[in-house]
């Protein structure tokens, strides 16, 4: 088997005139996932200023229940993960799939209403959070009235998948496509047994913890996850025009990940009222996580070896460049968190909080920005307006981010450390945390203004504002410099 | 890796393993608990809540007090949860078989809430904490809940339930502050969250 084997482009080659009709067959529901997803991050961003403000001034906006930190932070949350993150992979994943089934987008009906139902959950579930019905649960707080409408939309998005990848062009099944596959089939059977067993007909409290945090461990490794590998196995080639470096590497990865990190939750119960072997388990699962992790990094860092200097041009690249190499960070973080004497120090800190905004953020969030990049021309058919915006964008969120996991990380360690220590009062340890989480909602300012100069872009774009331009929008290009030849 | 069936088994498999194992296998170890009476004494631990700190549980659940205060005692050698008197014993599995949703939690802005009950046992403190939390425990950074309080004129003789409050929190002369519904209800949940008591998979650990 040849390496050339394992591209996106090569395997059938499809010509323009394909391509541009698989585009335009994912336009409408690929901009509702879109659409949705940025107006989610708006609102989840807001909120999530409100709680990080909140730490620093407990009286600010107090009069309230519906404002409440216990309810604003709940609405962040689920926002994000339910809001922004969900619905920015459902649409890359639908792209990818069209694009590498090699056929047009079928049966969008169902893509429609599960958009549909999607934002009526959405909408019913934080409104839910903030009037009082929140569950407490972390990653499963929507009411059984909204979470009963997203499990229909992943019902229905997972039925589409299946039927898309049975109607696929013969031939080759990138590595992107086995991602995409498993979590469609994955995310419905997770939040179906979690929310059944947790809000729908609620086992005993002693089994509810391992329950909740097998969901809360699955939905980032086994929702956001393969979601964001697969658009970075598709982006990083594909913009540079060369094949992945191994495709045995890739099925190692892809495996290695589908057994390992299934069992990693209970590490979230470590030294809890859970039996000794289960915390075990899932601890020796965290620490084999390093077989998928360094096995992607390796397979990403060999394709892009070389061509670094193209992520001076392309935003696609340099955003998906940035979340795949977080996602290396992030995981070898998780594992090292997952150690018994290193997890007494920061767990119950804002070290978690730390990691969990590299995970999401660093990595998915920035795969997501960089998908869209490179989507959403092809799809609307119009280039983005603005460079300048685009940078702005990219040194918003990644010094954002950046700020946020330093000063998350700093300051839960030290209040992880006084925590440990019987000798040092309780309200010590927070004192230990308070200037760093000043510095958070000074981070949390810079990622607010990434997000509305993503949106601003992404409005612009949708009603083809400006000039029409000839090749995508590089960066450097509105500075009077010419990119070096890269396939955009 | 060119055919669907090879995937969609595989990734079934893989899936199923961990559901038995980190779902099925807790349901039927963790799940069906009964409650343990002592010989001697006749007590039921855990104890059954009153039906004011079950409606207390939900209001716990609706203000999310769990995002910065958990509610477990950890194994020695697991922090200083011991030491700093959060409870005379590591809490297990069957202290939550009560408890729904379970309040483990995994932040800890605030102390630990496990033995509450026990620690502070005073109805007043609990309410002046709530309404200004800083009054009762300076440098905190717990939001004032006096949305769940109600400021009245005073009619005849002061409420049997108005909470004694000092300045600047203190109302105008010929006002009380009184408890909401919600507000007794939590408070008798606090109150309530007493984990001290005997069970035999519990010993507590020598001093």
């Amino acid at each position: 088997m040849s390496m050339t084997f394992d591209h996106p482009v090569t395997t059938p080659e499809l010509d323009k005139a394909e391509r541009a009709l698989i585009d335009e067959s994912t336009r409408i529901p690929v901009l509702l996932f879109y659409g949705s997803a940025v107006f989610w991050l708006l609102i989840g961003t807001l909120f999530a200023l409100l709680a990080s403000f909140k730490m620093n001034a407990p009286h600010f906006l107090d009069q309230w229940g519906w404002l409440t930190f216990g309810r604003v932070r709940p609405a962040h949350l689920n926002a994000v993960a339910y809001g922004w993150a969900s619905p920015a992979g459902i649409g890359t994943a639908l792209w990818l799939m069209a694009r590498l089934c090699r056929v047009p987008l079928r049966n969008s009906g169902l893509l429609i209403c599960a958009a549909i139902f999607w934002n009526i959950g959405i909408l019913l579930g934080i409104f839910g959070i903030l009037s009082g019905d929140g569950r407490s649960i972390e990653w499963l707080e929507f009411p059984n009235y909204a979470s009963f409408m997203l499990f229909v939309a992943f019902g229905l998005i997972a039925v589409w998948a299946v039927i898309m990848f049975r109607f696929r062009r013969p031939g080759h099944v990138y590595v992107s496509q086995w991602y995409l596959l498993a979590a469609f089939l994955w995310f419905p059977w997770l939040y179906s047994t979690a929310n059944i067993l947790l809000n729908f007909e609620p086992i005993q409290g002693g089994a509810q913890g391992a329950v909740n945090w097998w969901y809360g461990h699955n939905a980032l490794g086994l929702w956001f996850t393969p979601i964001g590998l697969a658009a970075a196995y598709y982006l990083i080639p594909k913009v540079l025009g060369r094949p992945i470096h191994s495709y045995y590497l890739s099925i190692l990865g892809f495996w290695s990940l589908a057994l390992f990190y299934s069992w990693n939750g209970m590490h979230h119960l470590i030294g809890g009222p859970f039996p000794a072997w289960l915390v075990s388990a899932s601890v020796v699962a965290s620490m084999m996580m390093f077989i998928p992790v360094i096995t992607t990094a390796i397979n990403h860092h060999m394709t892009v070896r070389g061509n670094f200097h193209a992520l001076k041009w392309s935003p696609t690249l340099r955003f998906t460049v940035f979340g795949a190499m977080c996602y290396t960070l992030s995981s070898v973080q998780g594992i090292f968190m997952a150690i018994p004497s290193l997890n007494k120090v920061t767990h119950f800190t804002h070290y978690t909080v730390g990691h969990a905004h590299l995970g999401l953020y660093a990595f998915f969030t920035m795969i997501m920005f960089g998908s869209m990049y490179y989507i959403l021309p092809r799809v609307v058919g119009w280039e983005w307006p603005s460079a300048r915006l685009i940078r702005w964008h990219f040194w918003l969120s990644a010094i954002g981010i950046g700020v946020m996991v330093i000063a998350l990380t700093i300051g839960g360690l030290l209040q992880g450390l006084a925590l440990l220590d019987p000798g040092v009062t309780f309200m010590a340890s927070l004192d230990y945390a308070k200037p760093w989480l000043l510095l958070r909602s000074g981070s949390g300012i810079l990622l607010t203004g990434a997000h509305i100069v993503f949106a601003v872009s992404f409005t612009l774009l949708v009603l083809k504002t400006g000039k029409r331009r000839e090749g995508p929008t590089l960066f450097g290009t509105d500075q009077g410099e010419q990119p070096e030849a890269l396939i955009p | 890796m060119n055919r669907m069936p090879v995937i969609v088994i595989g990734v079934f498999l893989t899936f199923l393993s961990s559901w038995i194992g980190l779902v099925a296998y807790p349901y039927f170890a963790l799940g069906r608990f009964t409650p343990f009476t002592a010989e001697d004494t006749g007590d039921i631990n855990p104890p059954p809540l009153s039906g004011l700190a079950v409606m207390g549980q939900r209001a716990y659940a609706s203000s999310g007090c769990v995002y910065c205060h958990s509610q477990q005692v950890r194994q020695v050698g697991y922090g200083s949860d011991l030491e700093r008197g959060w409870g005379s014993r590591p809490t297990v599995a069957r202290d939550y078989m009560r408890q729904n949703p379970v309040f483990l939690g995994t932040m800890r802005t605030g102390p630990d809430l496990a033995n509450i009950g026990a620690r502070q046992p005073s109805s007043m403190w609990h309410h002046q904490h709530l309404y200004q939390p800083t009054v009762v425990s300076p440098g905190s950074i717990m939001p004032s809940f006096r949305y769940l309080y109600r400021t009245q004129k005073i009619e005849g003789q002061r409420s049997a339930n108005a909470i004694d409050l000092l300045p600047p929190d203190a109302p105008a002369d010929g006002y009380e502050v009184v408890p909401t519904y919600e507000a007794e209800a939590l408070v008798a949940y606090l109150l309530s969250l007493n984990r001290n008591y005997p069970l035999p998979e519990a010993p507590e650990p020598p001093q």
